[in-house]
């Protein structure tokens, strides 16, 4: 899997990818974007403004990726919080996490949005498909790639600069393994976005 | 009515800020899948750091475990916080000491 992002004129990025990359790639955003969750979004008939001025959740989600996307705003690591801390982070939460996880929402459905693009081109030319991003697009897919790799660290129990550097001594036959090629790939193309963005 | 309710903010605010004078601060803390460069381009772009002073951020996150990047009123920090829960950095406020 070689595909990495190049700058293509204007502040714009672009990347070849083959169609096994784009079905990875996809699946993964997709898998994110169940964890997340579903839009907080007023259902038909529900008043608009009560959405808006719906609280969030006060309690750190129990899923540890989650819990790593939406961490508590207040504490030290690794120390358990006294009453006062806790409370200050319920409070952080229940006015943030809504829109920080519409946030990331929004980012990985403009990534599937794209790869399903890049897909049906890349069926139409039998080939690899280019698919090419704005700069805005290209902050946004930024997030959603770190945000994947947030996740899949958590999956893979990445607690530390140590455990990070344990991943590349998995086995082949590990069952983690595939789990491992992804991780390690989204961050080759992750980097290779960055060194499109800079100046 | 609005004259009690009023004065119970104010009497609340009084009880919740005990040292006005010493100011809050972002501290973003180290974690092992955040790319480096990521890292330093979130400083960059979001507090609009120079690129040296973004990346010395960045070393203190990686090898001290964390750095002090912005400095102001808590609600100040705590947007900084959440943007950069946004980003995928983990980020914590406190009062500085």
């Amino acid at each position: 899997m070689a595909g990495r992002f190049e700058k293509s004129g204007d502040g714009a990025a672009a990347v070849a990818l083959d169609g096994a990359e784009i079905s990875i790639l996809r699946s993964l955003a997709v898998q994110l974007l169940e964890l997340i969750g579903p839009g907080e979004g007023p259902a038909d008939g529900d008043d608009p403004l009560a959405a808006l001025f719906a609280e969030g959740p006060s309690e750190p989600p129990s899923d540890p990726a989650l819990a790593r996307l939406f961490p508590d705003a207040y504490g030290e690591p690794g120390a358990p919080p006294d009453e006062e801390t806790r409370r200050l982070s319920a409070e952080f939460r229940r006015f943030t996490e809504t829109e920080l996880r519409t946030a990331k929402r929004e980012n990985l459905l403009l990534m599937v949005g794209g790869l399903d693009a890049a897909a049906r081109d890349a069926a139409e030319t039998e080939g690899d498909a280019l698919l090419t991003l704005e700069a805005d697009a290209s902050r946004r897919w930024l997030g959603a790639l770190n945000d994947m790799r947030l996740a899949l660290g958590s999956r893979l129990g990445l607690s530390d600069d140590e455990s990070s550097d344990r991943l590349f001594d998995t086995p082949q036959d590990d069952p983690g393994r595939p789990l491992v090629i992804a991780y390690s790939w989204l961050g080759l193309l992750q980097e290779s976005l960055i060194e499109t963005l800079a100046p | 009515m609005p004259m009690e309710v009023e004065r119970t903010e104010t009497d609340e605010a009084r009880v919740e800020a005990p040292l006005p004078e010493v100011p809050w601060v972002t501290v973003v803390h180290n974690d092992p899948v955040n790319l480096m460069s990521y890292v330093t381009y979130v400083f960059q772009s979001y507090f609009g750091y120079p690129k040296d002073k973004a990346t010395k951020l960045m070393r203190d996150v990686h090898e001290k475990g964390r750095a002090t990047v912005s400095q102001g009123s808590r609600e100040e920090m705590e947007r900084d916080v959440q943007a950069m829960h946004g980003y995928g950095l983990w980020a914590t406020l406190q009062q500085e000491r």
